[in-house]
């Protein structure tokens, strides 16, 4: 074969990989755009003022979802207030602190074995431990403690692997002038790697407030006339209203429902773009 | 000698009091900052990596290190700070005072150390904040609240370490922002900052352009009067022309532990070494 032809024959490979791996990760974005589009062409229709500030009437056919809200809201509220001190506490322990021995390996081992336990099982734990063993009942404390397990793993692995990314050189410096590593940690350690934290916590918290199997056992509850009145209520979550609706409903209202999944899509939604845009501020002012 | 003590409500204040004392010691004759080494040797868990170092490191001058790649000038470096600590799994052995002060043992707070000895890195590695508040990290350490003392404290650092003029009027900006040299300055006047008796620098131009080069070496030639430098330096030219003691450092094979060659005024050892193996390094023929 000539030269030339063969450099012909590699342009065209080249064209070929090009073009297929385009259309590979165009597939992704209008998998995404059909998910989205779908759930907005549908539930567009039941979003007004009435939906989003009224009781359900009619065992849900009808009305708003205003306590559905307010539920998932507490739930993951009370989530993110236990998750968060608890699983960026351990991240730090264990990628400034923890010796390297067994202890520390069984403690990863631990987490990445939380991290993998399906969501119905902490549900049914959730059950066991917090709703009667503990006492608390079916309850926003027992479901957020319940969504806690499953979202600590995330949050515990996102906070190691953002302070991994801290380059050593500024640990050594800030040693280097006197500082403490607790001083280290918290003056130069974790504001560089707060980006990172922040965005995996939320990508985190966001998958909890979507979870149905943790809460179904542990206090979400069809229908309530008020809203929860402390951490000992019972509650509605959007999650469970959508499965309820479907499950139990017979006659239920497609434009309601699909309204009910638009909520919860456009919340988890704007949470994420918000750390996405937060993270990108801050990227410009910090590289490495 | 009487130390002044200023009343003041944050032990800040107290602090800078008695680092003046110690630079007033200084103007009347009774020079700080002085290492002495006496047998000294490091091992990484099994792995003997330096023995038998024995050396005086003299005050207010300036001491290179030099030695091909792996010869143990970096970890002696850092036995001088304890920062060999921070790695775990090293074991040092022998003396080392600064000062008559030993600093090994347990009475040396490795933390009470870092504030006397400072160190430059091979790297320039400012802190992700603002150029003040970089200066500001060690003071703000050491408990000093003040923000006129602070901002006093910047201007003269920066101006030690020849950076004022170019951020004088931009201290808010993000470190980040400056070049590398100037990042590099700016950790010099970092470590100043915490008013130290020596400054240790790891190869502290080898990642800089010979322009940014020239600058830090301008540096350690004026704070040499203020402050002892203890540099490590791949480049014999840098060595002969800012250092006034060179000591020559090698590791004959991985299986041997490096030492000390030998130690001397720069001039001597660039001239006239006594051992050959100093002088086969010098004239390039290894290393």
């Amino acid at each position: 074969m000539s030269g030339t032809a063969r450099i012909r024959q590699a342009r065209a490979a080249e064209f070929v990989a090009r073009m297929v791996l385009g259309a590979m990760a165009a597939s992704v974005v209008a998998v995404a755009l059909f998910v989205l589009g779908y759930i907005v062409f549908h539930g567009i229709g039941a979003i007004d003022w009435t939906f989003l500030t009224q009781i359900p009437k009619d065992r849900g056919r009808e009305g708003g979802i205003f306590p559905v809200i307010v539920g998932t809201v507490y739930t993951t509220l009370g989530t993110a207030a236990l998750t968060l001190p608890i699983g960026i506490l351990a991240g730090v322990y264990l990628s400034e602190y923890a010796p390297r021995n067994y202890t520390t390996r069984a403690i990863r081992l631990a987490i990445t074995n939380m991290a993998g336990v399906p969501s119905i099982v902490y549900g049914l734990f959730g059950l066991a431990a917090f709703v009667l063993a503990a006492g608390f009942g079916r309850s926003i404390l027992a479901a957020a403690l319940t969504l806690t397990c499953m979202t600590l793993p995330v949050v515990i692995t996102a906070t190691e692997e953002a302070l991994r990314q801290v380059p050593q050189d500024l640990r050594q410096a800030s040693l280097a002038l006197g500082a403490t590593r607790l001083r280290t940690i918290y003056r130069v350690v974790l504001p560089a790697a707060a980006p990172g934290i922040i965005t995996g916590s939320i990508l985190g918290l966001a998958r909890a407030a979507g979870e149905t199997a943790p809460i179904l056992f542990t206090g979400a509850v069809f229908q309530m006339r008020r809203t929860p009145d402390g951490p000992l209520s019972q509650f509605m979550a959007l999650p469970y209203h959508i499965y309820a609706q479907v499950t139990s409903v017979p006659g239920w209202n497609p434009t309601l429902v699909w309204g009910t999944a638009l909520v919860l899509v456009a919340g988890i939604s704007a949470a994420s773009i918000a750390a996405g845009i937060w993270r990108s501020a801050q990227r410009r002012k910090v590289t490495w | 000698m009487v130390i002044p003590m200023q009343l003041s409500a944050d032990g800040g204040a107290v602090i800078t009091a008695v680092r003046d004392a110690e630079y007033t010691a200084e103007v009347t004759g009774g020079a700080i900052g002085s290492f002495s080494l006496t047998d000294v040797s490091v091992a990484y868990g099994r792995d003997r990596v330096i023995e038998g170092v024995t050396m005086d490191v003299p005050a207010h001058a300036v001491t290179a290190l030099i030695g091909p790649s792996g010869c143990g000038k970096s970890t002696l470096l850092r036995c001088l700070n304890r920062m060999n600590d921070e790695l775990g799994n090293v074991h040092v052995g022998g003396r080392i005072t600064l000062d008559g002060q030993d600093i090994m043992g347990k009475a040396m707070d490795p933390v009470e150390l870092r504030m006397r000895v400072g160190q430059v890195f091979q790297r320039p590695n400012p802190f992700p904040m603002s150029i003040f508040d970089n200066v500001a990290y060690g003071p703000r350490t050491q408990g000093i609240r003040s923000r006129t003392e602070l901002s006093d404290l910047v201007e003269a650092t920066l101006r030690s370490s020849a950076l004022w003029d170019e951020v004088k009027n931009s201290l808010k900006k993000h470190a980040f922002e400056l070049s590398g040299g100037q990042q590099q300055r700016l950790c010099i006047a970092r470590a100043l900052a915490t008013r130290p008796e020596v400054i240790l620098m790891d190869e502290p131009a080898s990642a800089l352009d010979p322009i940014s080069t020239q600058q830090i070496e301008d540096t350690i030639a004026a704070l040499k009067s203020s402050v002892t430098i203890v540099i490590v330096t791949h480049n014999m030219q840098q060595a002969a022309r800012i250092s006034d003691k060179t000591a020559f450092m090698l590791r004959e094979s991985l299986e041997a532990p490096a030492f000390l060659v030998e130690m001397g005024d720069t001039k001597r050892m660039f001239t006239n070494p006594e051992d050959t193996r100093t002088e086969s390094y010098i004239t390039g023929r290894f290393g």
